[in-house]
């Protein structure tokens, strides 16, 4: 069988396992298992590292025969990394909670599995109606994530996240039933096979229409300005677990999906609309980076500067060029590790004080300056400074936003700005000025779960040959398309 | 025509079967009621009952291998007959199963309800199969009296007696409009045959507008009996007032009749009228979808909530109805199929839960469940996300193949506003799932085992739900192959 086909099914297997068992190893056998998927998933990088621009460890056979639904998987150079992302940031998840999950443990570390069961399936999927059941897969245990876990406004926060992303996903499987009376099939690579052969056409009120039904899908779930607002209550009340799981992979199914299904469905429209996309990411760049300053609470103030950085993430895929796609996938990994790893630590620091008011701490840096080394260098990370990895995603996102239109370039850097301005000032609040006492200092276990981020931080800011072949060469592909050649160069 | 050909034929008897047996099974289970004292424990009637639908199950074979009109063309069986048979007595089981304990509970555990559901599965039965209005009028009365009576079966109980009361009145207003639009086709073309008024109205010698009106006449009694707006004000009040396994009932297995005879109709006799009456469907099924979704998200009485899910549910097969094809045909059997195990599951579980009179039949009477009986509750959950339509469940691909139906047949725009209707259904089933999951629960007391009978239930319909879920083949695949009508 092929190996990123078990790799799909041991979550659910894990997860079936994980209920039979008794509550007392969940924990444990949740963590064991969840590193064998990452070990297993490690895998398959060579092969895909080999030709990355074309699908590697494809699997393609019949599911069901009417209408003819294929489970269709397999990774390219991009979406390989967050397979890869999932299944690592999987076992960081359930290893961080063991302080924080106190209660109802067996079904939290169930639930983790299923979700990366869901996440894995998102972007290794091949046929639009495969990939919509994992989409709204993932969203059935992260509600109970939220709900079970979460904070005070728990469950109006898991409400409004599954309610919003419904809401949006409804839409876009009215454009792919369309899409099938269409093309006859599901299969996005068939799909797109027709459509350079010409056999499959959409005019440009229909493109337009498809584009738009699954833009909004997306949109909700990046989250893009104005479709944000479930974002904050639903980062602020998750567990630490559930939200470092939102804000690093849940928010990337958004745009990865972007890229794989609008860019690559739909050329013409994405070209059409991509001033107006760009816009709405800039104004999402800005407004987030305005918002966070003025937050009171670590856990928002993070989140909107989620928004601030997601809204780079798109403005680069719709800068439709080789620098902007390579440094939106770039970014979107980027994010996922230095936005992860503030969230953890925040977590960390919640545990020490059941508080999440950035007014409640202090001075920090005096009692526990191993954390404030960490909690700086996740911060500088975040901010985009060199040889750390957000710079390279925002660096190569902006040269090619600058190559679509410069004004581009020049409105979104100024979220780098202000992003140094309110990360900086919620950093000198909490670790810097006057000690307000004793606080513990990281602890063994909690070193453990941030190093492999911090180096990673590293990694991405230095080594990024390690990353970027294979990704520029999937992006090649889709560039080079003879349907999307002219299309997505966009004029000044 | 000679005598000797107007004689049913033993094959006759075999095509009506399952209906025979359900009668034949409810006199007997009439006479034992009466032989058996009065003080003694009735249950056992409530299994021979089980065991005489199971039987009748297994009749729906025999009579599918032998198709064909019967009676004089009366009843028909066919593919369709079988697949709408099946689905009734799974749902007339699951009611038998779920009633024995709760009528214990309730002290009213006398035969006659499980005579009375028999005979409404004959009912059903012969709706399902029937090829004649004056047979569809037949089947609809024999169904509907007695799931009157069986709506109002706690006598004492105020809530059941004005519940039963209002079905039957409102009940029989519809069944008035349908015999009245029976009686008017029977006047424009002389014959009440299905194929033969499809072939009066192709001569095209009846005055159109004669044939609209009885044609919207017989639309109203139908979408009474589904439950669709504006005729669905009944169901609310219905439901909620009747005993749990009886609204489980009357939402799962008359309905999905009512709907086998409307499929029926429509595309076989009326066919020719599909032109004019897609737009007016067109408008039922969005407000039936709108009005059972939006008044369900202000329901603390989960029966209620459950009742106003069940119109919005009937708006769904609506829009499959609407499409007017041997696709929107099948999707809208599948769908019932669905339907019929995920709210008799969900009804299932409450008719445990509501205790002794129904008292706990509140959403925050949920509180906590999956801490106190985490099996129940998970099985409940399943019959949950089938209802909201989370995928790898029945109900997502019971949807889906609906609206597919319905982009196939360009009605976009009632498929972008029904999919969007199923967000704001999100809605209020999580507010069940938040209940049971998220909230600590209200009282320590240890709870209730679950009975034998409702856990059978809740084990296959949760097991047939995630069945369907992954492979809808199993199902689809026989809807598809016998969504035709002999025209």
């Amino acid at each position: 069988m092929n190996l990123l086909a078990i790799l799909l099914l041991l979550p659910l297997v894990g997860f079936a396992a994980a209920l039979l068992l008794p509550g007392a190893v969940t924990r444990r056998f949740v963590l064991g298992f969840s590193l064998l998927i990452f070990a297993v998933s490690l895998l398959l990088i060579g092969t895909t590292q080999q030709t990355p621009a074309g699908m590697t460890w494809v699997t393609d056979t019949a599911w069901i025969d009417t209408p003819a639904i294929r489970f269709h998987i397999g990774v390219d150079g991009a979406s390989l990394w967050l397979v890869i992302l999932s299944t690592f940031l999987i076992p960081l998840a359930a290893f961080i909670s063991g302080r924080t999950i106190l209660h109802r443990q067996k079904e939290f570390y169930a639930y983790l599995l299923l979700l990366e069961f869901g996440l894995i399936g998102v972007f290794c999927s091949l046929d639009l109606f495969l990939y919509y059941v994992f989409w709204e897969v993932v969203l059935v245990p992260m509600y109970f994530l939220i709900g079970i876990w979460g904070g005070e406004r728990r469950i109006y926060a898991a409400t409004k996240f599954f309610v919003y992303t419904m809401a949006g996903s409804m839409l876009m499987l009215v454009a792919i039933l369309y899409i099938y009376t269409k093309a006859g099939t599901f299969d996005l690579p068939a799909i797109l096979l027709h459509m350079e052969a010409g056999k499959v056409a959409f005019t440009q009120p229909e493109e337009l229409a498809l584009f738009l039904a699954f833009f909004l899908a997306f949109a909700v779930k990046v989250p893009i300005f104005p479709l944000h607002t479930w974002l904050p209550d639903a980062y602020a009340e998750a567990p630490t677990a559930a939200t470092l799981l939102m804000a690093a992979v849940l928010s990337k199914m958004g745009t990865y999906s972007l890229l794989r299904f609008n860019l690559n469905l739909f050329p013409r429209a994405s070209h059409d609309c991509a001033p107006w996309i760009v816009t709405l990411a800039i104004v999402g760049i800005v407004y987030g980076a305005l918002v966070a300053l003025v937050q009171p609470n670590m856990k928002r103030l993070v989140a909107y500067s989620s928004i601030s950085h997601l809204g780079f993430v798109v403005l680069g895929l719709f800068s439709g060029n080789q620098f902007g796609l390579d440094g939106a996938v770039y970014q979107m990994l980027c994010h996922a590790i230095s936005t992860g790893a503030l969230f953890v630590l925040i977590g960390y620091l919640q545990d020490r004080k059941q508080s999440l008011a950035i007014a409640d701490f202090g001075g920090l840096a005096t009692p526990a300056p191993h954390f404030a080394t960490v909690f700086l260098i996740a911060t500088l990370a975040s901010i985009g400074l060199p040889l750390l990895n957000n710079f390279v995603g925002e660096f190569l996102i902006l040269q090619g936003a600058a190559q679509a239109n410069i004004w581009w370039a020049a409105f979104a850097a100024l979220g780098v700005v202000l992003s140094a301005c309110y990360m900086l000032w919620f950093y000198q609040r909490t670790f810097l000025g006057e000690s307000r006492g004793e606080m513990a200092d990281l602890r063994p276990s909690e070193w453990l779960a941030v190093t492999p981020l911090l180096l990673l931080m590293l990694w991405m800011g230095i080594f990024t040959q390690t990353w970027l072949p294979g990704i520029s060469a999937s992006n090649k592909v889709l560039l080079e398309r003879p349907t999307s050649k002219i299309a997505l160069q966009v004029a000044k | 025509m000679s005598p000797a050909a107007f004689y049913p034929t033993a094959t006759d008897y075999l095509r009506f079967l399952p209906e025979l047996i359900l009668t034949i099974g409810g006199v007997l289970l009439l006479v034992l009621e009466a032989l058996t004292g009065d003080h003694k424990d009735k249950s056992k009637l409530g299994y021979l009952a089980a065991a005489i639908v199971v039987g009748a199950m297994f009749a729906v074979p025999v009579a599918l291998a032998n198709p064909g009109a019967s009676f004089n063309g009366m009843i028909v069986s066919d593919g369709f007959a079988a697949f709408f048979r099946m689905v009734t007595l799974l749902v007339g089981l699951f009611t038998l199963l779920c009633s024995t304990s709760y009528l214990s509970r309730e002290k009213a555990n006398t035969g006659e309800f499980y005579l009375l559901v028999l005979f409404s599965l004959a009912g059903q039965g012969i709706m399902a199969a029937s090829n004649e209005l004056i047979m569809v009028f037949l089947g609809l009365e024999i169904a509907s009296i007695s799931s009157y009576v069986l709506a109002g079966f706690l006598r004492d109980d105020k809530r059941g007696s004005e519940s039963a009361l209002k079905y039957f009145l409102l009940g029989s207003f519809a069944t008035a409009f349908l015999l009245y639009g029976i009686s008017w086709i029977y006047g424009v073309t002389g014959v009440t045959n299905l194929t033969a008024i499809r072939a009066a109205l192709a001569a095209g010698t009846s005055a159109p507008s004669m044939v609209v009106a009885a044609a919207a006449l017989m639309l109203i009694g139908l979408a009474f009996k589904v439950s669709a707006a504006p005729f669905q004000v009944w169901a609310p009040d219905v439901y909620q007032g009747a005993p749990a396994p009886v609204s489980g009932f009357l939402s799962a297995g008359p309905k999905a009749a009512a709907f086998a005879v409307f499929l029926r109709i429509f595309q076989t006799s009326f066919d020719s009228l599909s032109s004019r009456y897609e737009p007016v469907l067109w408008i039922l099924a969005l407000g039936t979808m709108f009005i059972g979704n939006f008044s369900a998200l202000w329901q603390s009485n989960v029966k209620r909530m459950l009742a106003y899910s069940s119109i919005a549910h009937a708006g769904y097969v609506l829009v499959a109805v609407t499409t007017n094809s041997n696709v929107g045909t099948a999707a809208a059997m599948f769908y019932l199929a669905a339907y019929a195990l995920m709210n008799y599951g969900a009804f299932a579980a409450i008719t445990h839960l509501a205790g002794r009179h129904e008292t706990h039949v509140t959403i925050d009477d949920l509180r906590g469940l999956a801490a106190r009986q985490p099996v129940l509750a998970a099985l409940l959950t399943v019959c949950l996300l089938s209802l909201t339509g989370v995928p790898l469940t029945a109900g997502f691909f019971g949807k889906f193949y609906i609206f597919k139906a319905a982009i196939d047949n360009h009605l976009y725009w009632l498929s972008a506003l029904g999919l969007l209707n199923s967000a704001v259904a999100a809605y209020y089933y999580l507010r069940l799932l938040a209940a049971m999951y998220m909230y600590e629960p209200k009282t320590t007391d240890h709870p209730e085992p679950v009975p034998g009978g409702i856990q059978l239930t809740l084990w296959v319909s949760a097991a047939g739900i995630l069945t369907l879920g992954v492979f809808p083949g199993l199902v689809l695949d026989y809807a598809n192959r016998f969504a035709t009508f002999v025209k």
